[in-house]
């Protein structure tokens, strides 16, 4: 076994090297441990603080519990705006056995569409390990079954519930209750972050944007222990959220539905109010749209759709459009005549049909010259005045009280401001004077122009709303309150802000009311047709507001004007007449005269007054 | 038996003949009593690392048992046995390798396993052994220190099986099987220049290597492999999950199947290669120096009798076995700490599985064949 060298072996100076190389092993091996025990040190006693944070913050995390948004009951308790449980279909990777053949099936089973799977592919790429991606949200429950009753044969696939806002009746309340929506970085700008955590949506517009603080509730925190993968193993310390509040409104569902199918296609709105407090019952503005295709946010298309129809669906009819009031206004013209000594209730005025400034060769219309011609009668009085709307009556009170006064005695009427109802974006309206017209237009103002004033037509606007809080002052006799569609947030009653009383004689108020009143029960009221089979007494008066501009000496002829240029239609009204429960204005866009409206308003009338009415 | 023992007669050779059951079996009970403290320790620290899992644990011990078994075998074969049928065992590891490149199994994106049957194993296992037996025997041929000649052949003797584990590709093992080859070369006593004008080598090879055949991609791999944390879900997930471990232990650690790391799943490989980082982080900086001075007793037990043995051969050997158990331990616990780069290497007795306790108990089997053989000549 021997090699060649072994005669010459020198064991000695064999075991010398041996011994010097094993000392200079020793020597390395001492200092590799230590650079070893310093490390470990350097680890473990050194930097332990901040291993431990490290350590603690892997395995505990702390979550937040989104509150449980508030809901929206009606006045009788009835489900307007809820949270439906809704699940979302998420895939962990590390789980999957083969994820290019698990999304083929996926996108089978669910119809994923090429921006989900986009959105899908991004969340792959940036995830943490184990971190579930969602592929798919907003599932209800026969959706997610597709998925769910073959969880176990699709390993990585997991379904999460959530809650989601849902409008059970959002084919007639749209408009009053708004939406949510993702919240957006805008969104995100106007609220408070901290509040918002783990919360995904928010108010857009209505009664969710108006009354997102108390809807919306306060997050809870729950420290959780969890592993490697995510899995909640316990729940160390909790603080429970707070959920939001109910809002229970003044609104009857079934008031509500009434109006929208009274309006039926007709485009226009209804407003019902309760002049005891200024409680909205009934808002309607038509079309209307679905309120649900927001939440989990609409498609581009479908928004585009509804923002470019010529029949603007997403306008709020009743606070957003602005209206000339036409004849609408003439009661409290009267008024504002009567308070300032322009006219007393026995005041007459010569009818020829038409109506002439002293001076001025050019004739002002009443509006019977196109039906009948002559007038109304010889002489016209107040009460007449307002039953059958006699324009010539208008025109000779507005000529002598001047556009300032009229301004003056329409305002308290609540004209050309908004009105402060719970909703968002609401107009005001336009009341002309002549310093509004310099301010707005920069010109000065015409005689003739206080006409047009006088009969509601011109440059003066009015929301359904405005009409409504208007006519609430009327059948209250001076008294009238903001009006609100929320009535109770949680346990406290809201709303009923009473607005400055308007003080007039109480035989002022009479005159004026038994002209509304034969405006339907007077023979030749303007609403005559409307007071058959009626079994209380209604006050109402009539209005039709142009569109656009009839020349001089032409007559109006709804069949030659197109659809979209023809006649507003409408009615403001209370009832009953001694003791009103409901104000109702209705307004029929194009709808070619009141009696597109009449109708509308007797049929809420109606309903509320025999049938829903709790009092 | 070495030279002396041959001219001792009957007589002499009865002052030799053992006294207690521990040198009847040929054991150095110096060198193989903290060995077991640390397998007991190791099992505690399983225990816990596999969640309570009492199967890990028993098959564990059934290595052990398997590896003291071979321990027991390989104690009583005498020195010069093993020194003549090292080149015989090289051969046949070498052959073995080259099967596996050839018809290996796969596993993980690696072929490491030859499958004969019933059992599986990594021949790269059977060259841990084989390499620093052929190196000492090619060396001792010559007489030390080396020549050049001698030195270049034993790096080729290195560097051929280092190769082909490479190829498979399996850098650790690779890299363990080199280190006990040329272990044994500087035991030898190649001269300091030597190694200078190697590692001048080794680096003039490998620049151009790294500007002009390597791939970017090729570069990347070898740096994140040096900077793991630079990818932090990747390979720095497991770098940053240990460091974690180890650091929150601290002095006295989180106690016995208390660490939130491992048993939350934080921690990769918690039972295999990264169990250390579970000890520092349950038995604290405390714990890591008992495991490291029971450690030191092996090394300084080894060293003892590489110094004291009889043959130029056993004293190469023992050195060469010492110091490859010293780097397993320190590169191990290098890498799990963030030092070194992750390389596929368990630490000896701690870590869970059965071809590497084998493998080191064949090797402290010659270890104490080497310590009782002096000591029976000597006595």
């Amino acid at each position: 076994m021997a090699g060649p060298l072994d005669a010459m072996r020198d064991t000695r100076r064999e075991w010398s090297i041996n011994r010097a190389r094993l000392i200079a092993c020793l020597i390395g091996i001492l200092m590799l441990m230590a650079v070893l025990v310093y490390r470990y040190y350097s680890l473990q006693i050194i930097q332990h603080d901040a291993f431990l944070t490290q350590s603690d913050r892997n395995r505990i995390r702390v979550e937040v519990i989104p509150p449980t948004r508030g809901q929206i009951v009606d006045r009788k308790g009835r489900l307007l705006a809820t949270n439906q449980p809704t699940y979302v279909v998420g895939v962990i990777a590390e789980r999957a056995t083969d994820l290019p053949s698990l999304l083929e099936d996926l996108q089978q089973r669910l119809a994923l569409t090429e921006d989900e799977l986009e959105a899908f592919r991004e969340g792959i790429a940036q995830r943490r390990p184990f971190e579930t991606v969602p592929i798919k949200v907003g599932l209800n429950e026969q959706a997610v079954a597709t998925v769910a009753v073959d969880l176990h044969q699709l390993p990585g696939v997991v379904v999460e519930a959530q809650l989601t806002r849902h409008y059970p009746f959002a084919d007639v309340l749209s408009h009053v209750l708004g939406y949510v929506g993702r919240i957006s970085l805008e969104d995100l700008q106007a609220l408070e972050a901290d509040h918002y955590r783990g919360t995904l949506h928010t108010g857009k517009v209505g009664l969710e944007k108006r009354y997102e603080s108390v809807l919306h509730g306060r997050p809870g925190y729950q420290h959780v222990e969890t592993n490697a993968h995510g899995r909640l193993l316990r729940v160390l310390e909790k603080q429970p959220p707070q959920p939001g509040q109910d809002l229970r409104l003044h609104l009857d569902l079934d008031l509500q539905q009434i109006a929208a199918e009274a309006l039926g296609t007709q485009r226009g709105a209804v407003v019902a109010l309760d002049p005891l407090n200024g409680g909205v019952l009934a808002m309607v503005s038509n079309p209307s749209y679905d309120a649900n295709l927001f939440v989990e946010g609409i498609s581009y298309r479908a928004y585009a759709t509804l923002r470019n129809s010529m029949d603007t669906p997403l306008l709020n009819r009743a606070v957003q459009g602005q209206y000339p009031p036409g004849s609408t206004v003439k009661p409290l013209l009267a008024l504002g005549g009567l308070s300032r000594d322009f006219i007393t209730t026995e005041t007459t005025v010569r009818d020829p049909g038409w109506y002439r400034i002293p001076g001025d060769d050019r004739r002002y219309r009443d509006w019977t010259l196109r039906v009948r011609g002559g007038g109304h009668a010889e002489r016209v009085d107040m009460r007449m005045a307002i039953a059958e709307s006699c324009d010539t009556y208008y025109y000779d009170l507005a000529y002598r009280m001047g556009i300032d006064t009229m301004a003056d005695v329409l305002e308290p009427f609540g004209l050309g401001r908004p009105t402060g109802v719970d909703t968002t974006a609401e107009q005001g309206g336009i009341l002309p004077s002549t310093r509004w017209k310099r301010e707005a237009m920069g010109e000065a103002w015409f005689p003739g122009e206080t006409l047009s004033a006088g009969i509601g037509q011109g440059y003066m606007l009015a929301t359904p709303m405005q009409l409504a809080q208007a006519t609430m002052v009327l059948a209250n006799r001076g008294t009238s309150f903001v009006p609100s569609i929320v009535h109770r947030v949680g346990d406290m009653t809201v709303g009923g802000v009473p607005r400055e009383p308007l003080k007039m004689h109480e035989e002022d108020w009479r005159a004026v009311i038994e002209g509304m009143v034969d405006v339907v029960h007077g023979q030749r009221g303007t609403a005559a047709s409307i007071s058959k089979g009626i079994t209380y007494q209604m006050a109402g008066k009539t209005g039709t507001s142009q569109v656009i501009g009839i020349a001089q000496d032409a007559i109006y002829e709804e069949e030659k004007v197109s659809e979209r240029n023809r006649n507003h239609g409408l009615f403001i009204a209370f009832a009953p007449e001694t003791k009103p429960r409901i104000v109702v204005v209705v307004l029929a866009e194009n709808g070619g005269g009141s009696s597109a409206a009449t109708p509308v308003a007797r049929r809420v009338i109606d309903a509320w007054l025999n049938e829903l009415s709790d009092v | 038996m070495s030279e002396y023992a041959r001219y001792l007669d009957d007589s002499q050779r009865s002052f030799a003949r053992p006294r207690t059951l521990a040198q009847w079996l040929h054991l150095d009970l110096v060198l193989l009593l903290p060995l077991c403290l640390i397998m007991v320790l190791g099992l505690f620290v399983l225990f816990s690392a596999s969640d309570g899992d009492w199967s890990t644990v028993s098959r564990q011990l059934r290595n052990f048992v398997v590896g003291w078994g071979v321990l027991l075998v390989v104690a009583q074969v005498r020195i010069d046995t093993i020194q003549r049928w090292s080149p015989a065992l090289y051969f046949f590891a070498l052959g073995l390798l080259l099967m596996v490149l050839m018809f290996g199994v796969g596993a993980k994106g690696a072929q490491r396993w030859l499958s004969l049957g019933i059992i599986r194993f990594q021949p790269s296992e059977v060259m841990k052994v084989a390499m620093p037996l052929a190196v000492a025997y090619w060396v001792v041929r010559y007489g030390l220190p080396p020549r050049l000649g001698v030195t270049v052949v034993s790096l080729l003797i290195i560097g051929l099986p280092a190769v082909v584990i490479g190829l498979q590709p399996d850098l650790g093992t690779a890299l363990l099987v080199a280190a006990s080859g040329v272990s044994v070369i500087f035991m030898a006593g190649i001269s300091w220049w030597q190694i200078m004008a190697g590692m001048l080598t080794a680096l003039a090879a490998l620049w151009p290597a790294w500007l002009f055949i390597l791939r970017d991609y090729q570069k990347q791999r070898i740096l994140t492999l040096f900077d793991p944390e630079a990818d932090k879900l990747g390979a720095g997930w497991n770098i940053i999950q240990s460091k974690t471990a180890i650091g929150s232990g601290g002095w006295s650690g989180k106690g016995w199947l208390q660490g939130t790391q491992s048993h939350l799943d934080f921690l990769p490989e918690s039972q295999t290669d990264f169990i250390i980082a579970v000890l520092a982080e349950e038995w604290g900086f405390r714990g890591v120096l008992c495991l490291l001075a029971l450690y030191g007793l092996v090394v300084a037990r080894g060293f003892w009798i590489s110094l004291t043995a009889q043959s130029t051969y056993g004293r190469l050997l023992a050195s060469a076995i010492t110091l490859t158990f010293c780097v397993y331990v320190v590169v191990n616990m290098g890498m799990v700490a963030g030092l070194l780069p992750v390389v596929g290497v368990p630490l000896p007795f701690v870590s869970f599985g059965g071809t590497a306790i084998v493998t080191l108990m064949l090797g402290f089997g010659i270890l104490t064949a080497i310590s009782t053989e002096k000591r029976i000549i000597s006595q």
